[in-house]
């Protein structure tokens, strides 16, 4: 089957039962999914299929062929992070960093469907993300200062353009 | 004395050659209680003490640093780039951290118990600080100019008066590095301190947010397979038939039998979780106790020996605590990948104890240490959880066994139920208080959860302090602040109490029995900033307070709480106030302090481990629950800096205040007073 993974279209031979985290991982080397409970329970396999987040450790590899799949390698514009990555730095948003990926992936997809969430919606769109070393609030600071970053930066893009 | 450690750091080194080592004695006591339930000592090993060692100077100017400590959350690869930077008098970004390889960093007893940052880094500022001194008075020579003369700065001698300036790798070359012998008379005090003391960011921070850096679990090598191990249904298990012909079927799967030992490997996990799930095998099976049999097993009900006071207690109190077993639950479960070459056996895992790992292996394997080479890449946390080398022994097996690399991760269920747990406990306490609100007698005793963090900090003139050991019916080991959790939850609990029989508020009662100023100190600064004396507890909006010291940290915590009506506790808001001498990193403890916050409030509210029969009940995240975002109260920390003190460890003792001080405001709130951790079951029953 056919998977496009941050925008490369690329071949595998695979149970489509298989879950995509494995596959990623595995057979393709995206190794910046975690596993970390296997059940969806945790978070830390997040990725993004068609701008939406998932875990990847519960979906089979089989219903995503041909969908745009994002992980945290492709989040990145080269060298230029993405706002959320450059807040979670800002913020020290991490202990180990275990969790960061997923909880960076789907503080994207949130903020694209909302771009000024309140700090209960924030909670609510990370519920399922767990970060055991305990960071959460400086996630919530990072997401806020995302938002920030991503204002100015929308707001740069339209000076240039003009 | 060359050891294999040495030997595989000169072949990585090259350019530097042989030359005399002075050792001297490391004068470390490895804590009873610090372990995976194995409680070894490991005597005799001796810390280098050339500069060469721990610190080396490329020509082109890079600098790299090798410490036997490990990275697992608790940000000591900054800490430790940070001293060395400080001593070097150059940028953070300039200095490379070699952790936690066998092969090429000096040995080292482990990272647990908070030792990094009062034991570690000074060794890592005494070889930077004789290195930078070596490099002045190469550079003093060169010129022939008073050392006094020159300025160090930005990984450069400068010479002002000629205009002039060397730099770090120009230098170091001349220098005999191995020859030269730290001396810490060239360590910079923390007042003068530049790069230590400062918020420095992460080091690797970057990679981690592009999901580039490597953990033990991303590992890959050229031609691995992957494995799986059969585990038996319960604990103490024995193998009575096997039968794995329709696993060794499955096309690239290899089974593996030795003993009680049966595990595949495949050329995927998918495959190797197949070929387990094909095999047939019979299991004699134990009783053993249970969740609901644990109290009564450690600690038979009935009544401690009270102490005696000298005078009469106006009022006296006995109570008993439970403490349940609870899991670290580190996000990355055990990894490691195996590879022999011939009789050489590499292993990448995520361990708090990479050279005990590498013990161990060669113990198992029964070849020499120096043929074992333990690489630990900054793991997914550990939090005293991963001191044990189990996983990597198994990959090591099965790559033994099937003549190729193997890369064997645990499943969460595995980890829950394989690893070991933070222990259970029952603590009985008799105490006693005259008229004036004054402590006249203590005895506490601590039954099986340990002795951390038990001496009572309170001025008392009788008391009795005491832990039993009991065996554990589950594995047990190391948790982040150890038994100090429990030992505080039961100790401020009990003043709590106290301070109602004394009719006085529970910071009064406190103040009243605290001599020690910097516990003092730091009680202040949080009930002040929380406005305690402002607050006013209702049914359903209430405020506790605790504190307490351990490990050289001092720690006071105010929480405010609310009780809705289905009896949940939520914690809204919580003050700490933190105190481990001189500050290294304000950001960096910052975020441990939090991060021990909302770790501690698990264990305080909700997390048990439930057990029957030698199987765990509770071994998926759907049914053991963690801290989540809706958990996690607003937090306020209040560091306070002492320049004056050595600097202690800050990762563990943070969390020891959460668990009372919560107990202490449900008191305030219903009266009722909860002597069980985790306090929600209870509470809600």
């Amino acid at each position: 089957m056919d998977l496009v993974i941050n925008g490369t279209r690329t071949s595998v031979s695979v149970d489509p039962a298989r879950p995509l985290l494995f596959v990623l991982r595995n057979e393709l080397d995206y190794t910046g999914a975690k596993y970390g409970c296997g059940e969806g329970q945790c978070g830390a396999c997040t990725v993004l299929i068609d701008g939406e987040p998932h875990r990847s450790c519960v979906t089979p590899v089989g219903i995503v062929a041909g969908k745009e799949i994002t992980t945290i390698e492709g989040l990145a514009d080269g060298d230029k992070l993405h706002p959320v990555q450059q807040a979670f730095i800002e913020c020290d948003a991490m202990q180990c960093g275990y969790c960061t990926g997923g909880m960076v992936l789907s503080s994207v997809a949130l903020l694209r469907k909302n771009p000024s969430p309140t700090e209960a919606q924030i909670k609510q769109a990370l519920e399922g993300n767990v970060c055991r070393c305990g960071t959460y609030n400086r996630i919530l600071s990072a997401v806020q200062k995302a938002r920030q970053l991503m204002l100015t930066q929308a707001k740069e893009n339209y000076r240039a353009e003009r | 004395m060359l050891s294999a450690k040495r030997i595989g750091r000169r072949e990585f080194l090259g350019s530097l050659g042989g030359g005399l080592l002075v050792l001297c004695s490391l004068g470390e006591d490895l804590n009873a209680q610090e372990s995976g339930g194995a409680r070894r000592r490991e005597a005799g090993h001796e810390l280098p003490e050339d500069v060469a060692a721990w610190l080396h100077i490329a020509p082109n100017g890079e600098i790299t640093a090798f410490t036997g400590k490990v990275e697992v959350g608790q940000n000591v690869r900054t800490s430790l780039t940070q001293a060395v930077a400080d001593e070097l008098r150059c940028s953070p970004s300039m200095v490379r951290l070699v952790m936690g390889d066998t092969a090429l960093t000096p040995w080292d007893m482990g990272t647990f118990g908070s030792r990094t940052t009062p034991t570690m880094a000074p060794v890592m500022r005494k070889m930077a600080g004789t290195a930078r001194q070596q490099l002045l008075t190469a550079a003093a020579q060169k010129w022939s100019a008073d050392p006094k003369s020159l300025e160090v700065k930005n990984a450069c001698v400068i010479n002002s008066a000629i205009k002039k300036s060397a730099s770090f790798g120009e230098l170091a070359g001349s220098i005999d590095w191995v020859h030269v012998v730290g001396d810490s008379g060239y360590v910079t005090a923390p007042s003068n301190w530049q790069v230590a003391g400062q918020s420095v960011p992460k080091v690797n921070a970057r990679e981690i947010v592009m999901g580039k850096h490597k953990y033990a679990s991303d590992q890959k090598r050229a031609g691995l397979v992957y494995g799986a191990v059969l585990r038996p249904p319960s604990f103490g298990a024995t193998l009575t038939s096997l039968n794995t012909a329709a696993a060794s079927a499955i096309s690239g799967v290899k089974v593996v039998h030795d003993g009680d030992f049966v595990g595949v490997t495949a050329p995927n996990e998918q495959i190797a979780s197949q070929a387990l799930a094909a095999i047939h095998a019979t299991w004699q099976e134990k009783p053993q106790i249970s969740s609901a049999e644990l109290f009564t097993y450690i600690k038979p009900n009935g009544p401690s020996p009270a102490v005696t006071a000298n005078g009469n207690p106006a009022k006296t109190l006995n109570a008993r605590y439970t403490i349940a077993y609870i899991a670290h639950v580190p996000l990355e479960p055990r990894a490691a990948v195996a590879e022999w070459t011939e009789d050489k056996l590499t292993v990448w895992t995520g361990t708090q104890r990479p050279f005990g790992v590498r013990s161990e292996l060669a113990s198992e394997f029964k070849i020499p240490e120096n043929q074992v080479h333990v690489i630990m890449p900054d793991t997914g946390s550990a939090y005293g959880g991963k001191h044990t080398g189990e996983c990597a022994i198994e990959a090591a097996r099965l790559a033994k066994a099937v003549g190729k690399p193997v890369k064997l991760v645990w499943t969460r269920e595995e980890e829950f139920t394989w690893a070991y747990l933070r222990p259970a406990g029952v603590i009985e306490i008799d105490s006693g208080i005259g008229g004036d609100g004054a402590l006249m007698a203590w005895e506490f005793h601590n039954y099986m959860s340990g002795p951390s963090g038990l001496p009572t900090p309170y001025e008392v003139p009788v008391k009795k302090e005491q832990f039993h050991q009991v065996e554990s019916p589950l594995r047990e080991g190391s948790y982040r602040g150890l038994a100090a959790t429990a030992n505080h939850f039961a100790r401020e609990s009990h003043m709590d109490d106290l301070a109602a029989l004394a009719g006085m508020n529970p910071l009064a009662f406190r103040l009243r029995n605290l001599q020690n100023p910097r516990l003092k100190a730091v009680l202040i600064a949080a009930t002040d900033k929380f406005g305690w004396s402002k607050v006013k507890s209702s049914k359903n909006t209430a405020f506790g307070l605790a504190c307490g010291t351990e490990k050289g940290g001092y720690v006071a915590a105010c929480a405010q709480i609310t009780i809705d009506k289905n009896r949940d506790v939520h914690v809204d808001r919580v003050v700490e106030a933190w105190e481990c001498g001189a500050i290294v990193n304000p950001e960096h403890l910052k975020n441990q302090v939090e991060g021990a916050i909302v770790m501690g409030l698990g264990g305080a509210l909700f997390e048990a481990i439930d057990f029957a029969n030698g199987r765990i009940l509770n071994p998926h995240l759907a049914q053991y629950r963690v801290p989540r975002f809706s958990d996690a109260p607003k937090i306020e920390v209040i560091l306070l800096d002492r320049k004056d003190t050595p600097s202690a460890g800050a990762g563990e003792t943070p969390i020891v205040c959460i668990a009372p001080a919560i107990g202490n405001a449900i008191f305030a709130a219903t009266g009722l007073r909860i002597r069980s951790m985790p306090i929600l079951p209870t509470f809600r029953a």
